[in-house]
């Protein structure tokens, strides 16, 4: 990994064309227009994806602190912040892979603790094809991205949040 | 017994009911229905298969040009499969007919991209764990990490193979995700020279890899021959494209289908007369249609395409290695016709071998630097583009109007062609596995691990956080639920809550 990896990484995943599915992409979308304007050049990478996959583990290296944003099913408030650790579980028993396992992928591989993951998890109800995100979760999304823009200027905000 | 005759029972009011679902490891939602009798005999098996609705409507009604593009949102594990299909079908509306040497080898190179990382995704994220900790093996490790732990090189190696051919994509195509370079009469990009010199240098410890994933499936076939040789067998026709002299020809070529037995049906059939081969009929109990041959009829006329249709419709590969695991797997197997599911694992990891060999021809190729991208000619109102994408054959068939917007859809993807075939498999799997047995978790898995052979895409469908448990409901001939086993995303297994909803016969 060169010298040039961004510190920050913002990584959301989704389908954009599946109603709420797209919270993830448009999460990341619209903090990387705040975070041109919040940060120094070359603080934040900023990445979306249809799923997570085994290979993000390896855009996990040389970070400092990561945010993992996914819509989310069966969730009562807006949206929900947790700290993965590194784990097995059933969820890569699927093409999607949890983010715990993520992180075990990523300590196999590089033989040392992932970087610190936040894990955000946005409110979302409807995924049919051609659909757009519904208004429930666009006003959902705006208060997770309000709350982002303090992760991004806080870093001490993963390290508390997990007490 | 005949597996077809398990599709309905003669008697299904007296029969107890096992629901799985969704099944794990497979895209999407599916669900297996297994209806037993009193002794626990298996009298009805069905793969459900409840998505794949609205796909048509997506596309229909919207501008031409954007629909290479708008169907990749269709998959999110095959998106430049469905890329390539509709710029290939548009090729025609805008009568590029061929496209430029350059656009035809740089697509060429983007599709072999996908094949290896597909390919490399599904067997050492999804299918390697059944295949080195057995099938029966404790749950606990019959997962990537587990494969990590045990076998970290192996795991590392299917990580960087997948990520090779996620950035051949990214070169071609211009991201890693949604990607534009194709579209309709050509590709707009080329492969940059910082690209090339990377991805070429990378091409030597890929060939080595690929190499070896091929040489590990054939240890394990060897290890377990009555396994790898049995387990899942359906018997069928194989169809998939081919080259106009035989040859395995995954991006462009004809249609061939030959019988069960391998005796050539037909062969030669452009791509654009594929109706004149094959229907689509409907079941009552599910959503998705099933492909048949029409010279053999709806009833008898299901077929497979994928990997192992591939490999055995070919007459050869044109890359020498990936020729000489082919001649292996026919040797190995006496030269008899294979039909069994795991056999599709050795299928494909010959293809993600040849893959990276026809990758690192087309990286010597100047073609992909430079040279015309774009070519035109006289307007057509339909076209068709047929693919062989990583999971099999995949038809997209568009009618445009003068008004320049999609008027009439069709798209026939591999898992909808393979969805007899995955039922008669996992109908072979219940009868050998499941017959006057106790239900436990691995005997389920077998039923698992024979639909993931297949590779299939059930649903498209979305990924979000929580989405993806593993439920089992058992009801009796009543319908009353006898017993409800769900596994959540964090792998906890709880008995009892909601259960499924009956699921009509």
């Amino acid at each position: 990994m060169s010298a040039a990896v961004a510190p920050l990484l913002v990584l959301g995943w989704g389908n954009p064309s599946r109603g709420d599915d797209a919270l993830g992409p448009l999460f990341v979308e619209r903090l990387m227009q705040h975070a041109q304007d919040a940060l120094p050049p070359g603080s934040v990478e900023c990445l979306t994806d249809f799923q997570l996959q085994i290979e993000h583990a390896l855009d996990l290296v040389g970070r400092k602190r990561v945010l993992l944003v996914d819509a989310s099913v069966g969730l009562e408030a807006p949206f929900v912040i947790s700290h993965p650790r590194a784990a097995r579980d059933a969820s890569f028993s699927t093409h999607a892979l949890a983010p715990a396992a993520l992180l075990q992928v990523y300590t196999e591989l590089q033989r040392e603790d992932p970087p610190p993951c936040t894990l955000l998890a946005i409110r979302a109800d409807q995924f049919e094809l051609g659909e757009a995100p519904g208004g429930q979760a666009l006003a959902d999304l705006a208060l997770a991205l309000a709350w982002a823009q303090d992760w991004l200027l806080t870093p001490q905000l993963c390290e508390r949040e997990a007490l | 017994m005949n597996t077809t005759s398990l599709e309905t029972a003669s008697n299904p009011e007296g029969l107890r009911r096992i629901v799985i679902d969704p099944v794990s490891r497979v895209e999407g939602h599916g669900k297996v229905t297994i209806l037993l009798d009193e002794m626990q005999r298996v009298q009805q098996v069905r793969l459900h298969i409840v998505e794949f609705r609205g796909f048509e409507k997506f596309i229909e009604g919207r501008p031409y040009w954007e629909v290479p593009v708008m169907v990749q949102r269709l998959c999110g594990i095959c998106p430049v499969s469905h890329h390539l299909a509709a710029s290939k079908a548009l090729d025609r509306v805008v009568g590029a007919m061929p496209v430029t040497v350059s656009a035809d080898k740089l697509r060429r190179l983007m599709h072999y991209g996908q094949i290896v990382q597909s390919h490399a995704l599904h067997f050492f994220h999804l299918a390697s764990p059944d295949l080195l900790f057995g099938l029966g093996a404790e749950r606990d490790r019959r997962n990537i990490v587990g494969v990590a732990e045990a076998y970290p090189d192996t795991a590392r190696q299917g990580i960087l193979l997948r990520k090779f051919g996620q950035e051949i994509i990214r070169a071609t195509s211009g991201k890693r995700v949604h990607g534009t370079g194709s579209v309709p009469g050509g590709m707009n990009r080329v492969v940059s020279a910082e690209d090339h010199a990377m991805l070429r240098a990378e091409v030597p410890q890929m060939l080595t890899w690929a190499q070896g994933a091929v040489d590990l499936v054939r240890r394990l076939h060897e290890q377990n021959p009555a396994l790898y040789e049995g387990f899942a067998s359906s018997p069928a026709p194989m169809m998939s494209l081919v080259g106009r002299d035989g040859a395995m020809e995954l991006y462009d070529g004809v249609l061939r289908i030959r019988d069960a037995n391998g005796a050539m049906v037909v062969d030669g059939v452009e791509d654009q007369r594929y109706r004149e081969l094959i229907d689509e009929a409907v079941k009552p109990w599910t959503y998705m249609k099933f492909p048949y041959l029409r010279s053999m009829g709806a009833e008898a006329g299901w077929y497979r395409v994928g990997p192992l249709a591939r490999l055995q419709n070919c007459d050869f590969i044109p890359t020498p290695r990936a020729e000489a695991q082919r001649r292996a797997f026919i040797d190995v197997h006496g030269g008899k016709v294979v039909h069994a599911a795991l056999a599709f694992h050795w299928a494909r990891m010959i293809e993600v071998l040849h893959g990276v060999e026809v990758i690192a021809d087309l990286l010597d190729d100047p073609d992909i630097l430079g040279g015309a991208l774009m070519a035109s000619g006289p307007r057509q109102a339909q076209g068709v583009g047929i693919i062989e994408a990583p999971r099999g054959t995949l038809i997209h068939d568009y009618t445009v109007g003068e008004d320049d917007l999609v008027s009439r859809c069709n798209l026939i993807v591999a898992t909808t062609h393979n969805n007899q075939a995955m039922n008669e498999a996992v109908r072979s799997v219940a009868l050998q596995y499941l017959d006057g047995q106790t239900i436990t978790e691995p005997l389920l898995n077998h039923i698992e691990v024979a639909i993931r052979a297949y590779d299939p895409c059930l649903s498209c469908a979305t990924h979000a956080l929580g989405q993806m448990p593993l439920a089992v409901t058992l009801r009796d001939a009543t319908g009353a639920v006898i017993d409800h086993v769900q596994r959540s995303s964090s792998g906890e297994t709880v008995r009892g809550g909601r259960p499924h909803p009956v699921v009509q016969p």
